[in-house]
């Protein structure tokens, strides 16, 4: 740095690598998100049809959005309560009664986030004192380890094995039962796996949780979103209602990603050190969001079941276009995401994504962006439109074919 | 439900949305055996469930000047028929697109298709309106279509989404 008194009045200085020094070290360190780099090349190509996509590929009901509109007509453009609207925490209580069985008080038991990203950050501050650990079934959400160091918090992933379903067991959460840990994070139906955690493991789990005296962290997105059974919180299991921390959001299940409106609903004590932290980083979430979101709440029902049956169908499509292109692949309970196996194809994660990409013009995630267990595997979304699916599945039908054991791979992909 | 019913109705809804799917993909969908698509097709039809597949499309864009208009129509009931003999008459005539039994104000709700505007009042004056029992009519021409069917007309594709999200 020169001192700035020898330069004169309104001199701007050029942009200096060495600024870099100026980074907190924790940040500095913070790899780069594998997705980011894959992004970037997808965005420079055309003509790419994306199974990469992390969000409904269906636009917003009309009467969320119409009512986002009226909102803003009439001219509700302020702050709100930090907490969010009362209206909204009241229509949230309605509705998570109603999805995982257990009341919460809007009064002081629901925090209004701007998404779940941002409930899962408050949550992981709130509850985070430097170097403790959290444990999380790997591969996982793309944000989940950042954001426990970013909390100055150790991230301890627990890699679960494509053999057992993805399938966080009791057993292997016990063995990582040590102090230091503070808190599980879980999420069922899984983002990038599909997997839900089994009933029995989950009673488990939770023993094993209240025995140790962790909080858990139970990012529940896709809750709505599962096709054989239907959903269990872990907040929904005796006496774990007051260590548990629910996150959940409109993104998914209402196709309101762009609304950014998620929620966190626990004990009040957490709620209210979560509170501090939103109060002074974010303030609220925007008012426009809220209002839609009371209106997806108390009138969304029916177009979540509609595209919840579109979602079921579009799985048992590209599932089983897979497994006929012959990748080891499970049938996801929920969420909307395959899990492919790429190990009998002999590239990496990443190599075969690329070719993919350059060679069939197909974009995909490679699996190791969800973490070092990924490796061997891809995430391929089926919420994008059928067309989208059915182009998808012939050009990787093509590509296959002129790429590997010819006699195993069917003549089209449909 | 029973599952037969199930699967049933979900297959209907899938060729309503787009019938020219192949047995393949429609058994993917719905994760059972071509097979068994084609064989309840094959029922579906047989039993007129399904009536017909038509091909939704945008006049305008194809230059259509077709001119279509709806026409209220007031019946007089028939003892032990009601409407339905009259109705089931009225809507024979190729001129009618669609005809349906209403609540409220009047009886029926005709959709007429003509290539002109005179030919269509016409058929309203000369055809309609002097069938016995048919005690009034009012013409209501078509100007512009902004939704059909459950498609919206014109409309841009709104999928902007990121290729690749986390």
């Amino acid at each position: 740095m020169q001192p700035a008194s020898d330069l004169p009045a309104g001199t701007i200085l050029p942009f200096r690598p060495e600024g870099e020094s100026w980074v907190a070290r924790h940040v500095h360190d913070l790899p780069r998100s594998g997705i980011r780099d894959f992004f970037d090349l997808v965005q420079s190509m055309e003509g790419i049809v994306s199974l990469g996509i992390g969000e409904p590929g269906e636009s917003t009901a009309w009467n969320v959005r119409e009512q986002a509109i009226f909102a803003l007509e009439s001219g509700k453009t302020g702050y709100t309560s930090n907490l969010g609207l009362l209206r909204l925490r009241q229509a949230i209580s309605r509705y998570m009664e109603r999805l995982i069985g257990v009341r919460y008080d809007p009064e002081g038991e629901i925090l209004v986030t701007v998404g779940v990203s941002e409930a899962l950050d408050c949550a992981l501050r709130a509850i985070l004192n430097p170097g403790e650990h959290v444990l999380y079934a790997e591969p996982s959400y793309v944000a989940y380890s950042p954001g426990v160091l970013l909390a100055h918090g150790v991230p301890v992933g627990i890699p679960t094995r494509f053999e057992d379903g993805f399938q966080l067991r009791a057993e292997a959460v016990a063995q990582r039962a040590k102090p230091g840990v503070k808190a599980l994070l879980l999420n069922s139906p899984a983002n990038p796996t599909g997997t839900m955690v089994d009933e029995e493991e989950l009673e488990r789990i939770a023993a094993i949780s209240a025995k140790n005296d962790w909080v858990i962290l139970a990012d529940e997105i896709y809750a709505e979103l599962t096709y054989e059974k239907g959903h269990r919180s872990i907040a929904s299991l005796p006496g774990m209602k007051e260590r548990t921390v629910v996150l959940n959001g409109l993104s998914k299940a209402f196709a309101m990603t762009g609304f950014r409106l998620g929620w966190a609903c626990g004990p009040a004590p957490l709620i209210a050190a979560m509170v501090k932290i939103h109060q002074y980083s974010m303030l609220c979430a925007p008012i426009l969001s809220q209002e839609a979101g009371i209106e997806a709440l108390d009138h969304g029902t029916a177009h979540v079941e509609s595209m919840r049956r579109s979602y079921r169908r579009k799985r048992n499509y590209l599932w089983r276009s897979l497994t006929d292109l012959h990748f080891p692949c499970h049938r996801p309970e929920g969420a909307f995401y395959l899990f492919p196996s790429i190990v009998p194809f002999g590239l990496s994660s990443q190599e075969f994504a690329l070719r993919l990409l350059r060679e069939a013009r197909v974009a995909v995630v490679p699996g190791t962006a969800f973490g070092p267990s990924g490796e061997g595997y891809l995430r391929c979304s089926f919420s994008p439109r059928m067309g989208d699916l059915e182009e998808a599945v012939g050009r990787m039908s093509r590509w296959m074919r002129a790429n590997f054991r010819k006699e195993a791979i069917p003549a089209t992909g449909d | 439900m029973s599952k037969e019913a199930s699967f049933s109705a979900e297959l209907l809804c899938l060729l309503e949305e787009n019938p020219l799917r192949s047995s393949e993909t429609l058994a993917k969908l719905l994760g059972c055996e071509p097979e068994e698509v084609e064989q309840e097709i094959a029922r579906l039809e047989k039993d007129k469930v399904i009536l017909a597949y038509k091909a939704i499309i945008d006049d305008e864009k194809a230059q259509r000047r077709t001119v279509k208009a709806v026409i209220e129509v007031k019946l007089v009931p028939e003892r032990g028929g009601g409407f339905d003999r009259l109705a089931q008459r009225i809507a024979r005539y190729s001129e009618v697109t669609s005809c349906f039994l209403m609540s409220g104000g009047y009886d029926l709700l005709v959709f007429l298709e003509g290539s002109t505007l005179q030919e269509v009042a016409l058929f309203v004056s000369e055809k309609l309106a002097t069938l016995r029992g048919v005690t009034s009519t009012a013409t209501h021409f078509m100007l512009r279509t902004y939704k059909e069917q459950g498609i919206l007309v014109g409309e841009a594709v709104d999928t902007n989404r990121l290729p690749i999200s986390p």
